[in-house]
């Protein structure tokens, strides 16, 4: 049997993490994208619009993960699509996180008083202008602190897509415990690496929070 | 010839019938005070000319120009008659300065530095020029008021509509937005504005409206109504408020 240093672990484990970063900055900006398209046909005055995003919403926040991405990648195999993990997992991630990433986006531009939207039009606004100018400035800086606490949920998520074979760092845990027998150490180092992906978020999170909440105060 | 022609004015909430068919003519100049108990329409009536609420019946003019509920015509509409609300509703992420010259670079695409000469003048004219580059959070609730003025004024409107815009304030603030506001009425504004202080109806208005329960109960010059109200209503509603 061979011998493997802590190092040799460490180091594999820190090259698949380069796809865990990569998968959650692709699924982050993504459904960032899809996100903001989606925001402006949920908040726009159609009538298609907003119920077909409430229904992509509740399918995606009703149903867990793990089902989307099995759903991605055998779903289009019974199609005869030969989808390959990294391109279901993309797909999934980023419909996911753009479900979430909507729905933040809502509440933040929900949440701004009906007072700028009456008082704008008074002044002769037209819809677009008063998004542009008057409520996505105020919405935009709510939204900086949950959306950058969700990316934590992104980077998490990736996690399940190991499971469709996606090699990221969950599943060279998987591996290379499966090569060294021991667990223990893989695993620890594992949700080591996960943490140090997180914690800066989430932590910058709470500081944005902070301190955008005394910016509003004080300017 | 009247510069707003308030005709016939109906309009429901579902089956809430707040205003029942309100006739008022508004001369050029004409400063208006509505009163009247709270629920009785005040609001709503003012919302309406201004199209923030649209009307189920009857119609609403100004300079001759009907309200129609499209959004050209609502602008067209909107540049005429300016309003100002009880929450001054500033804009929040923008200085006193920004505030007056948004609109004016927005909606009638007004170069930069013209818009910027005119929230000066504009600010001067409410007493705040030293305030240009203030935030409304760093303002005291009648200085953002007197901004919210401000910002109106910069569109150069024909009219204000301006709704209990002294009820959120402390006491010792009100006085010094009522100076701007008669001020503009002593400059030929036309100003329609529901209100609960009656002194100043009294002594800045030319004519009182007495709304109750979604109709105009009583109208007529200030004197007249304070000195001989007619109806039990106002009789009852100037007796509680004395
Ligand atoms: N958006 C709305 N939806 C449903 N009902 C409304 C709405 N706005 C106003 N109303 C109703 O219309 C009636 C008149 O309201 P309005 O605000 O015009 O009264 P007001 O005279 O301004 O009272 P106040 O002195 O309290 O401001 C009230 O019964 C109110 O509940
Ligand atoms: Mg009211």
């Amino acid at each position: 049997m061979n011998e493997f240093t802590t190092w040799d672990i460490l180091r594999n484990l820190l090259l698949a993490a380069r796809w865990t970063v990569l998968l959650s900055l692709v699924s982050f900006i993504g459904g960032g994208l899809v996100g903001a398209a989606l925001l402006f046909a949920r908040i726009g005055k159609g009538r298609i619009g907003p119920t077909f995003v409430k229904a992509y919403v509740e399918l995606f926040q009703g149903t867990p993960l793990l089902m989307q991405l099995f759903l991605a990648f055998f779903g289009l195999g019974l199609f005869g699509v030969d989808v390959p993990a990294w391109l279901a997992a993309g797909v999934a991630l980023i419909l996911w996180s753009a479900a979430f990433l909507t729905e933040i986006w809502r509440g933040c531009v929900e949440s701004i008083a009906r007072g700028q939207w009456e008082a704008s039009s008074s002044l002769g606004m037209g819809y677009l202008q008063q998004m542009r100018h008057v409520i996505l400035p105020q919405a935009l800086r709510i939204a900086v602190p949950p959306t950058v606490g969700f990316s934590v949920q992104v980077v998490k998520g990736t996690a399940l897509t190991s499971i469709i074979g996606f090699v990221e760092l969950s599943k060279a845990g998987t591996i290379v415990t499966n090569a060294t027998f021991e667990p223990f150490t893989v695993y620890g180092l594992v949700a080591l690496i996960y943490f140090c992906l997180c914690w800066p978020l989430s932590r910058s999170s709470q500081i944005l929070e902070r301190k955008l909440n005394v910016a509003h105060r004080n300017h | 010839m009247s510069l707003i022609e308030i005709t016939e004015v109906k309009k429901r909430f579902g089956d809430n019938e707040v205003l029942k068919g309100i006739n008022i003519d508004v001369a050029p100049g004409e400063v208006v005070a509505i009163i009247g108990r709270s629920g009785s329409g005040k609001s709503t009536l003012l919302r309406c000319i201004n199209g923030l609420e649209a009307i189920d019946e009857g119609s609403i003019s100004v300079a001759g120009a009907q309200l129609l509920p499209d959004e050209l015509h609502l602008k067209a509409l909107r540049l005429k008659v300016g309003m100002i609300f009880q929450q001054f509703n500033l804009f929040p992420h923008l200085t006193a300065g920004r505030n007056v010259m948004l609109s004016q670079m927005v909606v009638k695409k007004t170069p930069k530095a013209q818009a910027e000469a005119m929230a000066k003048t504009m600010l001067e004219r409410v007493g705040l020029g030293h305030k240009f580059d203030a935030y409304p959070d760093q303002l005291s609730g009648g200085q953002q008021q007197r901004v919210a003025i401000a910002r109106a004024l910069a569109m150069q409107p024909i009219a204000l509509l301006c709704d209990e815009i002294t009820s959120a304030l402390d006491p010792e603030l009100v006085s010094e937005v009522l100076a701007v506001v008669k001020e503009l009425a002593g400059e030929g504004m036309t100003l329609m504005m529901v209100t609960h202080e009656m002194r100043f109806a009294r002594d800045v208005c030319s004519r009182v409206v007495f709304m109750h329960q979604g109709r105009v109960h009583e109208i007529g010059p200030p004197e007249e109504v304070f000195a001989n109200p007619k109806t039990p209503e106002l009789q009852q509603f100037l007796g509680v408020t004395h």
